[in-house]
């Protein structure tokens, strides 16, 4: 299968993965080959087969509804690259 | 006696509770061995004062003729997959450089609260995406094994590579590992260990940096067999923090072993006789049809028909869900942040997730989007969820006709360092053997079964029907007693 | 049912306006849909945020069943389908307000599905389809105004459960909108699964609105985002309306994107910062598994259901016997509902249910309008209304001193017997003291007299009033009126 640069540029768009034009080049082959190995899947006749939704047989526990965590923001905010009176902070958005 | 580091997880805690050494003495003859094993570069943090306050309990616990605990004693390695409180966790990635999580993993956790203590946090691929462990940030773990009159450096298997080559090298008697589509199975092969997926959902996946979340296991690696059961069912139990655990009791899978197969039907599947399988694989794979049989076992030959699709169906459903958990590294809330000069937020996120990922996340990441991406969803991913659904069925199939599966766990030896990492797919389909049960949710382990013509370790894997990680742990402890594997590393670090 | 004829006027003809609203309702719950963080209003920045709301690794999300049972109530309200097997997906976009990089929503299987919502617009019933509802996360907060170069993040509203309620685009003109918003704010109120605050972003709603010729197919669509008030819906689509049809009349062509209401000049304007967003690459979340529903669980939802807005006036008008207008008022407001029926249990069969919805509607209304109070902080209680109302059916009170006792109670708090009883404002049914009072109202006024017996009937009003404001108001009315007649007679 062919993946063309700009195709990879996109999905790197997509991603949030900043590439050269380089970079994206130098992978539109590679992916193409690994994408052109995984279409054999497409032979697989899968009429009336549902997907998978849960590997072992388990179903959704729901949880009772009381506060038991928050109140950490010092935990919260430890690792945090940049912050200020209890937030984080990020460069300026504009809506 | 012995050196202590020689002794398996059993050894040490029987050693520990009946006086023969202190767990300080332990904990203090790993400590150096790892300290001693930096060319290996198994450990990416090493923490002895964990290890020593562990074993320090377990000394003045057995003093005051207190009852120890499971592991009191026991000094374990821990993959730098699972979030340790105060530890830096990285998942060998730079994105997460620095980061000290506030909080403990659930795994984890029960391995301390069962009396382990913590060598060190052990280097694996980055976020667990490889086979060889030459995709971590911190340089590439090197297997303790070498070819004879060799020295080019060989992986240790992949992801949980660091755990493989600090076990084999006597830097720990156990670890821990998670397995994704192979990742504790294929290295406890390649450098000659024992280790243990267990079923989806008996270890939670809380405090563990997800890869893919519908196949992420965490499991034991150690020498053998009981060693394995016996670090499981410390780690394994319910947890209501992870909404897949399953809630059911741990089984006493130490008291339960039991390596007479008398009764039990072994499945030999036949669509796991690739083409191009080296013949010492082929041979190995008959032994081991031998041993069982020896240990009482009735052979069958069973078909699971969809095993060729199990790769390419493993190669959209775990790119896919890593494409959006590995969303959250954008150096927001913890890691590295990049910032160029002038950058919005939007270009802050692509600077940092371009230099804080390494190439082989990137590309998993790319190809995860690409076939989530609007107009290839169903194609690619509904498609590979249905193959998964009729993997799945293959091995429900098969479970009419026998108890468990045995066949060989990768297809080849170790391989040099740098061997395959130029070719994507060569390196994907090492997982051949071991991505089927991944996608079915199975418990499967992997046991050493010999040496290759070059003296590198081989293994065997044994699948199990789900929950039924007793039958995988006696087949394994059958061909344990009669496989007599105890070829060990020349120690040359 | 009528088709609205609500039109915009173009150069070149008529317009219709076709609206459909996606609806973002904060359900009622202590804790967060995914996480035991609080979820309550106003709290310091990230101080309600587990490690799982700030997505830290490897933290996963456990779901709260409240939250998926006021879904379901709520589905049930509106009679939608509920969907015993539903499941999680997750949207995938990156934004500092979404710590996941993805939202944890409902696209391929909702837990509630087609139902439909009636509106009242100028007197005419229409049906509103509504296509889904579906549980979501709600985001964080980004705060653009406390640094130069900066945006700061607060995580206290990541995770909190949000019901997404998906009308079709059914409505035809801002008043049905407007009529529509605050029908689905009035039932989810009785339900009791959100509080519908809108000032505190309790609901808001994604206006999606496009233009055609009437009879026409479908035109674009543009989506304006987080619009907070009924009144801000009405404008958008005012606003988002006349535009459409200028830029199609001026030969261009609508583009589908997102637009953010400006609530200050009343227009809405592209939102930039979320173009590149449209490919959320949703699959099934793969830390969740399907969410499968018991009829035990669906019974104790329908169970717990109260009686709905549209049944209790029905019932108002039929059993009550209230006038359309007044069973309307009462039955608009859950809490109104509430405390009128409660009145109605303390009045038992002593006043008649009309009276006591008059005197609410009225008097209680007034006063608290006054007063600047809502009827849940009324200073007068049922059961002191009631008691009220009481004295005033078993001929005690007339309806003047009923108003003045009311007045006191307000200002008092005093019970209205003790009122009476302390200021002697007991009417007066005394035919002697009755008597006396009309001879010498009668003696003062002797021309008045002469003028009434002469045919001019009309001046026995003026007689009444006399006689009343002699009494102090005292008087029962219909005594005074008897003896009146008897006297000038
Ligand atoms: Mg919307
Ligand atoms: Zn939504």
């Amino acid at each position: 299968m062919s993946v063309e640069p700009a195709t990879v540029k996109r999905v790197a768009g997509l991603a949030r993965i900043a590439i050269t034009e380089d970079e994206a080049a130098r992978l539109a082959p590679e992916l193409g080959n690994i994408l052109g190995w995984i279409e054999q899947l497409g032979e697989v006749d899968t009429s009336g087969v549902e997907p998978m939704t849960a590997v072992i047989p388990n179903h959704l526990r729901l949880r009772d509804d009381v506060v038991t965590d928050g109140n950490v923001r010092d935990r919260v905010l430890a690792n945090a690259p940049q912050g200020d009176h209890g937030f984080f902070t990020v460069p300026k958005v504009i809506e | 006696m012995s050196d202590l580091t020689d002794l398996g997880v059993a050894a040490i805690r029987d050693g520990v509770r009946d006086g023969s050494f202190s767990a300080r003495e332990v904990a203090g003859a790993f400590i150096d061995a790892v300290a001693a094993a930096k060319p290996l570069n198994a450990f990416l943090v090493e923490t002895p004062d964990h290890a020593i306050a562990a074993a320090q309990a377990a000394d003045d616990a057995r003093a005051a003729g207190d009852t120890l605990r499971p592991l009191a004693g026991v000094p374990i390695g821990m993959k730098d997959l699972f979030c340790t409180q105060g530890v830096e966790t990285t998942a060998a990635s730079d994105i997460l450089k620095g980061f000290v999580p506030q909080y403990e993993s659930t795994v984890s956790g029960n391995l301390w609260a069962a009396g382990a203590g913590m060598l060190g946090k052990l280097n694996l691929d980055q976020f667990a995406m490889g086979s060889s462990n030459e995709t971590s940030a911190f340089g590439n773990v090197v297997s303790p094994w070498r070819r004879p009159g060799d020295t080019a450096p060989l992986a240790p298997g992949g992801s949980s590579g660091g755990s493989s080559a600090a076990i084999a090298a006597r830097l720990c008697p156990a670890a821990t590992g998670t397995d994704t589509g192979g990742s504790i199975r294929q290295p406890a092969a390649f450098v000659g260990i024992t280790g243990i997926k267990p079923t989806y959902g008996r270890c939670s996946r809380f405090g563990v940096v997800a890869f893919a979340s519908s196949l992420d296991q965490a499991g034991p690696m150690a020498r053998d067999v009981r060693d394995c059961a016996i670090m499981l069912e410390a780690m394994a139990g319910f947890d209501p923090k992870d909404a897949t655990s399953l809630d059911l009791p741990v089984p006493a899978w130490e008291a339960g072993l039991d390596a007479n197969l008398n009764g039990k039907r072994v499945g030999i599947p036949k669509e796991y006789r690739v083409d191009g399988m080296p013949a010492e694989i082929e041979t190995l794979w008959q032994r081991g049809i031998d041993w069982l049989k020896d240990a009482g076992a009735e052979i069958v030959e069973v078909s699971l028909p969809h095993t060729k699709y199990a790769l390419p169906a493993y190669y959209i459903i775990a790119p896919a869900e890593a494409s959006s958990n590995l969303a959250r590294y954008d150096g927001v809330r913890y890691g590295q942040r990049v910032l160029p000069e002038g950058a919005g937020l939007q270009d802050m996120y692509a600077a940092t997730r371009a230099a804080g990922f390494g190439d082989e996340v990137k590309r998993r990441i790319l190809i995860g989007t690409y076939v989530l991406s609007a107009g290839f969803y169903d194609a690619y991913y509904t498609q590979a969820q249905k193959v998964r659904a009729l993997i799945a069925r293959d091995f429900e199939q098969a479970w009419e006709q026998c108890d468990v599966l045995l066949t060989p766990t990768a297809p080849s030896a170790a391989f040099a360092l740098g061997e395959k990492s130029a070719d994507p797919i060569a390196m994907y389909l090492n997982d051949v053997f071991t991505v089927p049960s991944s996608l079915a949710g199975l418990p499967a382990m992997s046991v050493p079964g010999g040496l290759d013509k070059d003296g590198l370790p081989l293994g065997l894997q044994i699948i199990g029907k789900p929950l039924d990680e007793q039958g995988v742990l006696n087949a394994g402890l059958a061909i344990e007693q009669r496989a007599g594997f105890v070829a060990r590393p020349g120690k040359w670090w | 049912m009528t088709e609205s004829t609500y039109r915009i006027r173009g150069a070149t003809g008529d317009w219709e306006v076709v609206i459909g609203l996606e609806v973002h309702a904060q359900i009622t719950s202590n804790a967060k849909l995914f996480s035991g963080a609080a979820t309550a209003f106003g709290a310091e920045p990230n101080t309600q945020v587990s490690l799982v709301d700030a997505a830290m690794p490897g933290m996963l999300p456990t779901p709260n069943r409240e939250c998926i049972r006021q879904a379901v109530r709520t589905g049930m309200a509106i009679d939608a389908q509920i969907n015993k097997w539903s499941r999680f997906d997750r949207k995938n976009y990156f934004y500092a307000d979404l710590p996941q990089g993805y939202q944890i929503s409902q696209l391929y299987h909702p837990l509630v599905g087609e139902g439909s919502i009636d509106i009242e617009v100028d007197d005419t019933t229409k049906a509103i389809g509504i296509e889904r509802i579906h549980v979501e996360q709600d985001a964080g907060k980004l705060i653009h105004d406390q640094h130069p170069t900066r945006s700061y993040v607060d995580l206290n509203r990541s995770g909190v459960a949000l019901m997404e309620i998906v009308s079709r685009p059914d409505m035809r003109s801002p008043a049905e909108a407007g009529a529509y918003v605050r029908k689905l704010r009035t039932i989810l109120r009785y339900v009791g699964s959100c509080d519908g605050n809108m000032e505190e972003g309790s609901m808001r709603a994604d206006v999606n609105v496009s233009v055609r010729r009437p009879g026409d197919e479908f035109g674009t669509r543009t989506e304006t985002k987080n619009v907070n008030s009924v009144r801000f819906v009405m404008a958008t689509i005012e606003y988002e309306a006349k535009r459409q049809v200028e830029v199609l009349e001026d030969g261009g062509r609508i583009v589908q994107e997102t637009r953010l209401f400006d609530p200050d000049k009343s227009v809405t304007r592209s939102m930039r910062s979320k173009e590149d967003a449209h490919d959320y690459r949703y699959f099934p979340d793969p830390d969740l598994l399907p969410l499968e529903l018991d009829d035990a669980f669906l019974a104790e939802c329908r169970d717990s259901l109260p009686e709905l807005p549209d049944a209790k006036r029905t019932r108002y008008e039929g059993d009550l016997g209230l006038s359309p207008y007044n069973a309307a008022v009462l039955t608009a407001e859950v809490e109104t509902a509430r405390w009128f029926e409660a009145l109605l249990a303390e009045c038992g069969s002593d006043v008649a249910a009309k009276s006591a919805a008059n005197w609410l509607i009225s008097d209680l209304y007034g006063a608290l309008n006054r007063l600047g109070k809502s009827i849940e902080d009324s200073p007068v209680s049922p059961a002191q209304g009631a008691e009220l109302l009481r004295l005033v059916a078993d001929g005690t009170l007339s309806g003047t001193l009923s108003k003045q006792v009311f007045e006191i109670m307000l200002e008092t708090g005093q019970d209205a017997g003790a009122i009476v009883e302390e200021r002697g404002l007991k009417q007066t049914s005394d035919t002697g003291a009755i008597e006396a009072v009309i001879a010498d109202v009668m003696a003062k006024n002797a021309d008045k007299v002469t003028d009434y017996r002469g045919g001019k009937d009309k001046l026995f009003g003026f007689f009444v009033g006399q006689t009343m404001k002699a009494m102090g108001g005292k008087a029962n009315p219909g005594v005074v009126n008897e003896l009146l007649k008897k006297a000038l007679d």
